[in-house]
């Protein structure tokens, strides 16, 4: 209390900005996951430990978990190479493909669930083609993923994007009258500056594929332990009326992504002690 | 800019009243969207002609058992028409139904019937005929959660009345359902949703369905894809239909209601149940519909289960039957 106090700032209504700031956070995020707590603390631990370890759960689990760091990463990698091409070069249509890059945060998920599950079923257009190769997309855990990867393009691209227009291609080209090839160039003049916006960029991507639930359930089989997603096994739960289940792993989920999150921000905070160029 | 503000409230505060005079809300089981998109028409149009009044009628579906907890827990339904009487019964027991709504309409507040068959893929390339192959290893069985859904609980029940009758004993009914339980890959929240799965994403050897479902699936998706296998016995289901006093006394449609659902006892009714592939009631239109439905042989619950309440205690509460059967 004693810091605040000191750096109060001269403009009045502090006491009524924090007063307002608290009460918001609190009734839109706060108390509904202290609710999820509470919720949950109705078991015993024993309780507890038998749902959260069943092999439904950790599959779902794992299937959520797992397939949503594997969107991520591919996120990462071509989320890059986007923003790359959106900031860096000038080409007709630009503009038209950066406004593209938003359409998965605009759309509705179930609009691109239904819409997904239709362009990669059997019959359809990408379905069709890769089924004659053998690869079956749709209702499986291929189309989870498709799905993830899918919602995941926004994130990678708007968190980078800023920070790649600030870096001044005048260090790009120092670099190259000093000697660089392009490969060192890239690796350890520009990439290290943007290893901070990338990080974050994999964390949002990440978490908002673990919970997605619109987009994944029309292309996901949803047939238990082969692909069925966390969040649809918590809705499941809670429709057999078996509300502590239903928080139980729901809780899990929370603690499983404030860890990872957690994670990825001491790397961040890393990237930007040791790395070069901050 | 006041007098802007004041006329735009105006409009839209006149443009919020509701364009018909009276609003029902039928909150009904999974696979009726259909027949009552038909039966809501017909009835509008009929009341508009006796009464000069307009009705709109809103639709909720879903699993029988999960929509009557709605209701329990506060959706101002005006009607309930749902898979079965319990669903009902667990609704009148909180109160908002008179306990003896089935008397008030004639055959048990039931005005058409249906029963549980199988719908295979065409060709029937896994060779089902009866109850006996679904428990065969390498069948994958399309059924929903009894936990949530009515038709659920109704296939449930002709698959332990079936074993019973074949095998004498009701251990003998409890493993041949666990069989046919451990050849479920996947129990959708209801019947419709069961439905989906097995016809739209291809899961599945056999759906075990209402007989309406099943016709509904060879209508929309064409006789060349699916067809029918009538098994040798299956249960007479008798999905009841009741006003649910509390809300329709709270809101005043109480006529309207009754006279929606007596709606389904006039000819025109029955035959827009027996068109949707519902087992009409009446006589006469039971012969005229009578090559449409399969020829089964049906057994009542009462028969063998000694009712609803009996069967629901035993089976599907918890830690009943199916919850011992079924880890998962």
């Amino acid at each position: 209390m004693a810091a605040i106090a000191v750096r109060r700032s001269v403009l009045p209504g502090f006491g009524l900005t924090m007063g307002l700031t608290l009460t918001w956070l609190s009734v839109i995020v706060l108390i509904p996951l202290a609710g999820l707590f509470l919720k949950t603390s109705e078991l015993s631990l024993d309780q507890f430990w038998v749902i959260v370890s069943s092999r439904r759960t950790l599959n779902a689990l794992k299937i959520s978990f797992g397939l949503a760091f594997l969107a991520a990463l591919v996120n990462l990698v071509m989320g890059t190479i986007v923003v790359w091409a959106l900031v860096r070069y000038r080409f007709p249509g630009r503009r038209l493909l950066d406004a593209i890059v938003d359409v998965p945060f605009a759309l509705p998920t179930a609009v691109a669930g239904v819409a997904l599950s239709a362009l990669f079923a059997e019959k359809g257009w990408l379905g069709a083609p890769l089924a004659a190769l053998g690869l079956k997309v749709a209702f499986t855990p291929i189309g989870i993923f498709v799905a993830m990867v899918f919602i995941g393009i926004p994130f990678v691209v708007r968190t980078v994007q800023p920070v790649l227009i600030e870096l001044d291609p005048e260090i790009e080209e120092a670099a190259t009258s000093l000697g660089a090839n392009r490969w060192q160039t890239v690796t350890r003049v520009i990439l290290p500056s943007l290893v901070p916006a990338l990080l974050t960029g994999l964390a949002l991507a990440f978490a908002r594929a673990v919970g997605e639930y619109g987009s994944v359930i029309f292309i996901a089989g949803n047939l238990p332990n082969v692909s069925e997603i966390a969040p649809l096994l918590i809705v499941i739960r809670l429709s057999e009326f078996r509300y502590a289940d239903a928080t139980a792993i729901a809780v899990v989920m929370l603690v499983a992504a404030f860890l990872i999150i957690f994670v990825v921000n001491r790397l961040q905070r890393w990237a930007q002690t040791r790395l070069p160029m901050h | 800019m006041r007098r802007l503000l004041l006329a735009f409230a105006a409009v839209v505060w006149a443009g919020s009243a509701s364009a018909a005079d009276l609003t029902l809300l039928n909150v009904s089981y999974d696979p009726t969207r259909e027949l009552y998109a038909d039966f809501n028409k017909a009835f509008a149009s009929a009341y508009q002609k006796e009464t000069g009044k307009s009705v709109e009628i809103k639709q909720s579906h879903g699993g029988s058992g999960a929509q009557a907890r709605s209701v329990i827990d506060g959706l101002q339904a005006d009607v309930v028409t749902l898979a079965l009487a319990y669903d009902i019964d667990a609704i009148a027991a909180r109160g908002l139904i008179t306990p003896d709504w089935q008397k008030r309409m004639p055959l048990n507040a039931a005005p058409y019937t249906s029963t549980i068959v199988f719908l295979v893929r065409k060709g029937n390339p896994k060779g089902i005929k009866d109850w006996d192959d679904l428990i065969k290893p390498g069948v994958a069985v399309i059924t929903p959660n009894p936990k949530t859904s009515g038709g659920a609980r109704w296939n449930y029940l002709a698959a332990w009345g079936y074993a019973q009758k074949k095998f004498g004993s009701a251990d003998r009914a409890k493993k041949f359902v666990a069989d046919l339980y451990q050849n479920v890959p996947v129990l959708d929240t209801g019947a419709r949703g069961s439905t989906v799965t097995f016809v739209e994403r291809g899961v599945g050897d056999v759906l075990i369905a209402w007989e309406n479902e099943a016709f509904l699936a060879l209508r929309e998706f064409g006789k060349e894809k699916f067809e029918i296998v009538s098994p040798s016995l299956s249960i007479l289901a008798e999905p009841p239909v009741a006003v649910v006093d509390k809300v329709v006394e709270k809101k005043g449609t109480r006529a309207v209601a009754e006279a929606y659902l007596n709606y389904w006892y006039s000819k025109e009714g029955q035959e827009i149940a027996a068109r949707n592939s519902y087992r009409p009631r009446d006589p006469e239109i039971a012969r005229e519909y009578e090559n449409s439905f399969a020829k089964v042989e049906l057994f009542t619950i009462d028969d063998v289960f000694g009712g609803w309440t009996q069967a629901q205690k035993e089976h599907f509460a918890e830690g009943g039957i199916f919850d011992q059967i079924y880890k998962n």
